[in-house]
């Protein structure tokens, strides 16, 4: 069977996990590992067998067999990347909260972009909240949602320390605009313990309709349909309801392709990414391109 | 060789906000500001308790918006700075360019002890807005002598003006506060503040190590109002300082008064060391866990002792209010019993 050819920009951590992922899928095929210098990253995508170059965004521009593109650099660069890849004509998921494209959530609003060709990933605490977020809005109707999402320290990377406040940014933001909240905080907490604690998320939610039988069964059922895409998604305290307020606790296992299995942040947002590509490449396949 | 003036931090407004649920007015802070700033404080710090922009859900909602509070102090202080805590994570540069607007001059940059990493850029917007800006790390007990200077050494390239050490949990002895502060005071050529929680009964004793050790900067609330057992009682860590022979420019029948006549009508309880609170000092649990504790154990129908030892074995930071809940209900899963106790 025929699968649509892709590159990644950033041969980071992010960047070889995803390519683990996508040496998995059905509709996409790994091709092209691109980054500045000769990495670790670098080394290992080219041992695997796949191209690799070192003239980043440059590589893809020149290959006309690239279809989609993962961009797991800095928001920064992909400010820079997201002009010449549309030029090129390349669909591209962005890893970074830079927020060229919409905010895409799989199991919430991948549907609604068909003809999107710039899809952003949010932030690994978004993409572990906002289906919950969404499922409780759209049958209680929230008018106020916080999140806390506590990471393992080593699963925190520099880019993510460097700018702490984009994540509580981006992730609110996408809390309302994706998840539906009238308005939203987000919260993020390191935890150094060792062994490494798996990813925690916390989401809170005041409501105007507290049915609890609604949102027990709504909360379920998002939760199954993110666990298409991420096994290791799992409630740690079920929909408790106390007054208008909602809470609802979940731990995200990593499924461990790359990353140790306490990563569930990193995974999370991966496979989610990958889900996307998949839509995209389904999509591409059906109509034969 | 004589002493070195010894600057208070209060941080009655800030960390004593926990102990009376964020329920501080603008006429009690505009009381305790002004009386603050007249009997001599350096500091005083007036925030949320998790710092600025922490009110929340999870850490519980502010009656009146910490920023009304900020304004009003602004107006009454003449002569101390005007500070405000800040946990990156829970707040960002937008909202510290907020207060930085309303008066506030001292921004405490707090991470978890290991983390400090993540404050780099909210201390070098501090310094771009020309505020005094200090590395304040939580926990310090988590965290060997090596590791903090390792860590304060972060916030020393970033630009702060001062490491404040913080025992949040108020678990450590004096020896564990001489090891730290001596180290790091050997280890930096910026002064070295400390904040402590009076869990064990130590806080004062606390306190004074890390004077000995070279502190020269002391966090201390009107009648020890903060959360778990309270923080270094002020009125009596001044008229420690004062017999030891330190000068920390303080009015120190002042502070008496306006800790007795201000602050001790606005208390829900006494400061005193419940077995909560020891508890927190025992298992090495952050301060401001208590409260969230027993209001879960009431829900779930446990004993709080049971929460706290299980968020203490967890190795939880502070922030994670949250993990209160779900330890609650893993526990009353197991029929409200911690089976290793």
């Amino acid at each position: 069977m025929k699968k649509i050819k892709v590159a990644i920009i950033g041969p980071g951590n992010i960047g070889t996990d995803l390519m683990y992922k996508i040496m998995r899928s059905k509709y996409l095929q790994m091709y092209l590992m691109t980054g500045i210098i000769e990495s670790e990253g670098i080394r290992r995508a080219a041992g695997l067998g796949f191209k690799t170059a070192t003239n980043s965004v440059q590589a893809i521009l020149d290959d006309p067999e690239v279809q989609i593109v993962f961009d797991a650099t800095s928001a920064k660069a992909h400010t820079m990347h997201a002009p010449l890849l549309k030029a090129a004509g390349k669909i591209v998921v962005d890893m970074t909260p830079a927020a060229v494209g919409p905010y895409v959530v799989p199991c919430v609003n991948l549907d609604e972009f068909s003809h999107v060709d710039n899809f952003n990933m949010v932030t690994c605490g978004g993409q572990a909240t906002i289906p919950i977020a969404y499922a409780i809005n759209s049958v209680a109707n929230s008018e106020y949602t916080e999140i806390i999402s506590a990471l393992s320290s080593k699963s925190a990377g520099p880019g993510t320390r460097a700018n702490i406040d984009e994540f509580t940014q981006t992730t609110s933001e996408a809390l309302v605009v994706v998840g539906g909240a009238d308005r939203a905080k987000a919260i993020i907490v390191l935890n150094p313990a060792e062994p490494p604690v798996m990813m925690t998320n916390t989401i809170y939610s005041i409501v105007k309709n507290p049915d609890e039988k609604k949102i027990v069964e709504a909360v379920n059922k998002i939760v199954k349909e993110v666990q298409e895409y991420v096994p290791g998604y799992q409630l740690r305290v079920p929909p408790t309801i106390d007054g208008n307020k909602v809470t609802v606790i979940l731990q995200v296992e990593g499924s461990g392709d790359f990353l140790p299995k306490y990563s569930g942040n990193l995974d999370i947002i991966n496979a989610a990414a990958v889900a996307v590509a998949e839509k995209v490449a389904y999509n591409l396949l059906k109509e034969g391109k | 060789m004589s002493k070195s003036k010894i600057n208070i931090v209060d941080t009655t407004l800030r960390d004593g906000s926990h102990a009376v649920s964020h329920s501080f007015t603008v006429d009690q802070a505009t009381a305790i500001a002004s009386g603050l700033d007249k009997v001599g404080a350096s500091i005083i710090e007036i925030s949320h308790g998790d710092g600025i922009a922490g009110s929340s859900i999870n850490y519980g909602f502010s009656i009146t918006d910490e920023k009304e509070l900020i304004k009003a102090a602004n107006k009454v202080i003449k002569n101390s700075k005007l500070g405000i805590l800040i946990i990156p994570g829970i707040g960002t540069i937008e909202d510290l360019q907020e207060v930085r607007e309303l008066g506030a001059s001292v921004a405490r940059v707090a991470t978890h002890v290991t983390e400090a990493d993540v404050a780099i850029q909210h201390i070098r917007a501090a310094k771009d807005m020309g505020m005094m800006a200090v590395g304040f790390l939580m926990m310090s007990h988590m965290a060997s002598p090596e590791k903090i200077v390792e860590q304060a050494k972060i916030f020393v390239a970033a630009g702060a003006d001062y490491i404040n050490l913080a025992d949040s949990a108020g678990f450590m002895t004096p020896n564990d506060v001489r090891a730290r502060v001596s180290l790091l005071k050997n280890s930096i050529d910026i002064p070295v503040g400390f904040h402590s929680h009076n869990n064990l009964g130590l806080s004062i004793a606390n306190s004074i190590a890390a004077v000995e050790e070279g502190a020269t900067y002391i966090d201390a609330t009107c009648r020890g109002l903060g959360a778990g057992a309270g923080n270094t009682q002020n009125e009596v860590l001044c008229a420690v300082l004062d017999r030891l022979g330190y000068d920390t420019g303080m009015d120190l029948y002042g502070i008496m008064d306006l800790a007795e006549q201000v602050v001790e009508p606005i208390m829900k309880r006494p400061q005193v060391i419940k077995t909560g609170s020891l508890m927190l000092g025992y298992a090495g649990v952050y301060s401001s866990f208590l409260l969230h504790t027993y209001k879960a154990a009431e829900k779930y129908n446990l004993n709080p002792r049971d929460i706290l030892i299980e968020l203490g074995k967890r190795k939880m930071v502070g922030g994670q209010e949250d993990m209160i809940i779900e330890i609650a209900h893993t526990l009353s899963l197991k029929g409200g019993k911690n089976n290793e106790l």
